[in-house]
């Protein structure tokens, strides 16, 4: 990691780190009363990390002029890495809170095990943790490849990168400690939210410094999609978040608006953090990693157009979907379900245009896991967006909102459509870093398939029960015309549910430790191959560049 | 149209210009006009900002992540208000920075909660909500008792609330601390003040059953107790509506 630093790039890290572990001081001393300390000595621990392992690499030999004819690789190698970590995380919070529900006692009487509090550290931990890396990772190999250009420089990446992750440590150890502010899938409070900010600015000129130098006169559509996902997350990100701290040493603020408008700010986030964070990123990785894998080109492009831009302009207008029958105006809740509807045509333009791109090699798609995972993904796209579609309807919504259903049809879409395509982008990227002609094992990846497939549907199939059987009896009536049944009555009729939710959850967790274990396996492949050719065969050198099978 | 795509596609700056304007007119149409159009909330003259302990209350109820499995917005469907009462109107959350609306009811809505229950049916509920109700699903909160609440702080609560908009005085301000205290000892000097800064009705009570220090009990129940009841401007509309 040092060593592809020059020695200039060295000397800015080490003063970013220092500044870093002089914010985390000034942290905890200004919240030495306040759980915003604790969050300060996180600070300054990575901060004196940085420092660390700057120092003791800090005299190694620079980079030779020859590093800027080849690709930078190493931040994506890292990404991938960090992703598969916070998937074993977050997936494991993500049971422990579906368990929850079945045996409410596994909180053990600790404020930190509780619900509400471990239930973001699984949100956050799947979408920032295992999503946002897995997209930083991608993004830089599929930006460098598709523009024909090295990234810019060998600092900004890395400061992403790890920047990225110190947010999201800090949102998660913070959610345990009680800070959030209560706004779903935007819960940091405002110094994380600062610090993504900077993070996010650093990542956006990374990316148009890389396509200004690109030797490809067009810019691809998968950077499209993730020039989209930097810049409108940035700008839902930034309104969203608007608060007042209470003070300096403390971590608590309050959120600028209040009651109705912030029901609408959160909700236009929420369904757009939903859009461009799990949709228009991991579509850009679908525009890559599919063709690339299939040996196929996009079906059409002219689709990709008019997909790309619907999706831009129509999904903006959605959010109010979330407020049906609430004291948000009418005429915005029309306004949300009328482009609610309309975005099914460019989300099953999308869909349509990666199966259709399959044509040809679908013999591929039967003997290739990974291939697979993506073709998969494609279907489990299409069907949570129309899904979504008709969920935003407002009849079918007075049944849906509030219950299970919601939750079954985001985990279609997270589980179905953005872990599937993930896995299926990494199991193709993965070979290709590391330069081996294949994952350490494919009978693995065969068994991560089902097990991610069978969670998947098990999951879905509990939750699109209990949701509907939950609406259903709290708007029954009796003869008599009054309510048939009790809120305690709906809730022990979930109990089956909840326990098969769990189940359904804990195969797609074992999934994800193989996958994990199956890249590790791969990456010490990779390892034991470079120490024995320098020992023995230092004459293969040359040929080591030779193995890149998609390159 | 491919034609010109193929030349917005060869300009990076130009892309990314264009992303930001379309990507921005949806939030435009929907946001701006529900600040600007005057029906959006009710008017409701007789509607009270929270206490101190109300807020603390509050801020907990945050923390603690209730919002994950308690909505607090009751739709306007006939087995909904027959359920919770009233359905919720804009006005009653207008002082909620942020708004607890929710998104899920893996337990019942709360919008209406405030004096549905008596205080120590709450704080036998929150130390194991299976003594009161065998099949919750809900966490214990037992600690709640256990914690002392933090009140200095709360004139610095009040005071960046006030800058948002919320009518805080400046006497609301200075008096915060002891507010809080006052409105869980109705016997102490502090209790007088809370009345009358916050109007008659305000509950002055000592909460979790145990005098003293106000713990995080005390400003969790003050808070239950007083959802749906700052105003009675959806109970006022509802009658409205019956005659």
């Amino acid at each position: 990691m040092v060593a592809t630093l020059t020695t200039n790039e060295r000397q800015l890290a080490m003063l970013v780190s220092a500044f870093f572990a002089f914010i985390g001081i000034a942290m905890a001393a200004a919240g030495r009363d306040d759980v915003m300390g604790m969050q300060g000595v996180i600070v300054l621990l990575f901060g004196l990390g940085g420092l660390i392992v700057l120092a003791r690499g800090y005299y190694d030999p620079e980079p030779g002029q020859e590093r800027l004819s080849q690709y930078y690789d190493e931040p994506t190698k890292a990404g991938i890495v960090l992703a598969m970590a916070w998937a074993v995380v977050g997936m494991f919070f993500g049971v422990w809170v579906a368990a929850l529900l079945a045996w409410p006692d596994l909180t053990f009487d600790a404020a930190w095990a509780s619900f509400g509090r471990i239930r973001p550290v699984h949100t956050s931990g799947v979408i920032f943790g295992f999503g946002g890396n897995a997209l930083i990772a991608t993004s830089f190999h599929v930006l460098q490849r598709t523009s024909r250009a090295r990234l810019p420089d060998q600092f900004s990446p890395w400061f992403v990168l790890i920047g990225y992750n110190l947010f999201c440590v800090l949102a998660a150890s913070g959610y345990l400690m009680g800070i959030t502010q209560s706004k779903e899938y935007a819960e940091p409070e405002w110094y994380v939210d600062i610090l993504l900010v900077v993070v996010w600015v650093v990542y956006f000129l990374i990316y148009i410094r890389t396509l200004q130098r690109r030797k490809e006169p067009h810019i691809y559509v998968a950077n499209w999609y993730y020039m989209a996902f930097i810049l409108v997350v940035a700008i839902l990100h930034i309104v969203n978040n608007l608060a007042l701290p209470i003070s300096w040493g403390q971590a608590k603020s309050y959120t600028v608006f209040s009651g109705v408008q912030d029901a609408m700010v959160q909700w236009w986030y929420g369904h757009n953090a939903v859009a461009f964070f799990l949709t228009a990123g991991f579509l850009g990785m679908l525009y890559y990693y599919l063709p690339k894998r299939a040996g196929r080109p996009i079906f059409s492009y002219r689709l990709s157009i008019i997909s790309f831009w619907g999706i831009t302009f129509l999904y903006m207008w959605a959010g109010s979907h979330h407020l049906h029958y609430t004291a948000l105006p009418q005429w915005v809740q029309t306004l949300g379900m009328t482009f609610s509807v309309v975005l099914l045509v460019p989300s099953w333009a999308s869909a349509g245009n990666a199966l259709a791109t399959l044509n040809g090699a679908w013999h591929k798609v039967r003997d290739d896991a990974t291939l697979r995972f993506m073709m998969v993904a494609a279907v489990f796209y299409g069907l949570s967006t129309f899904e979504g579609s008709f969920m935003a309807i407002r009849a079918v919504n007075s049944l849906s909102h509030y219950t299970d259903w919601t939750v079954g049809h985001v985990h279609a879409g997270a589980l179905g459509w953005v872990a599937m395509i993930t896995f299926g982008s990494f199991y193709a990227l993965v070979p290709w870093m590391w330069k081996q002609d294949r994952m350490y094992s494919s009978k693995l990846v065969e068994v991560h398939f089902w097990l991610a497939l069978a969670g998947t549907i098990i999951y879905v199939f509990a939750m699109w029960n209990s949701g509907i059987i939950q609406g259903l009896m709290w708007r029954t009536y009796n003869d008599s015309g009054t309510l048939a049944y009790s809120f305690i009555e709906s809730m022990e009729a979930m109990h089956p549910y909840y326990i098969a939710r769990a189940a359904g959850g804990l195969l797609f967790l074992i999934g994800a430790i193989v996958g994990a274990y199956n890249i590790a396996m791969t990456i010490r492949m990779a390892r034991s191959q470079v120490s024995g050719e320098e020992t023995d065969l230092p004459a293969l050198q040359p040929a080591r560049a030779a193995v890149q099978p998609a390159e | 149209m491919p034609t010109f795509h193929r030349k917005l596609e060869r300009s990076a700056i130009g892309f990314v210009l264009a992303i930001i304007g379309v990507a921005s007119i949806g939030g435009l149409v929907e946001i701006a006009p529900l600040f600007t159009i005057h029906e959006t909330v009710e008017e409701a003259p007789d509607m009270r900002v929270y206490t101190p302990l109300e807020l603390a209350g509050r801020n907990i109820y945050v923390r603690e992540g209730c919002y994950a499995c308690h909505s607090q917005m009751i739709r306007t469907l006939r087995d909904e208000v027959e359920r919770y009462g009233p359905f919720s109107l804009a006005v009653e959350s207008q002082y909620d920075h942020p708004m607890l609306w929710g998104s899920k009811r893996t337990g019942p809505d709360l919008a209406r909660v405030g004096g549905k229950y008596s205080d120590a049916w709450h704080v036998a509920h929150l130390i194991n909500p299976r003594d009161v109700v065998p099949a919750s699903v809900m966490p214990r909160y037992g600690w709640l008792q256990r914690n002392t609440l933090r009140v200095d702080d709360l004139g610095r609560h009040l005071a960046a609330q006030r800058t948002l908009g919320v009518p805080y005085t400046a006497e609301m301000i200075a008096n915060a601390t002891s507010d809080a205290y006052g409105q869980a000892n109705p016997d102490s000097p502090h209790a007088a003040g809370v009345t009358e800064r916050y109007g008659q009705a305000t509950n002055v009570r000592v909460f979790d059953g145990d005098p003293g220090r106000p713990t995080e009990m005390d400003a969790l129940v003050a808070y239950l107790q007083i959802l749906g009841r700052l105003t009675d401007a959806a109970h006022r509309q509802a009658e409205r509506t019956q005659e």
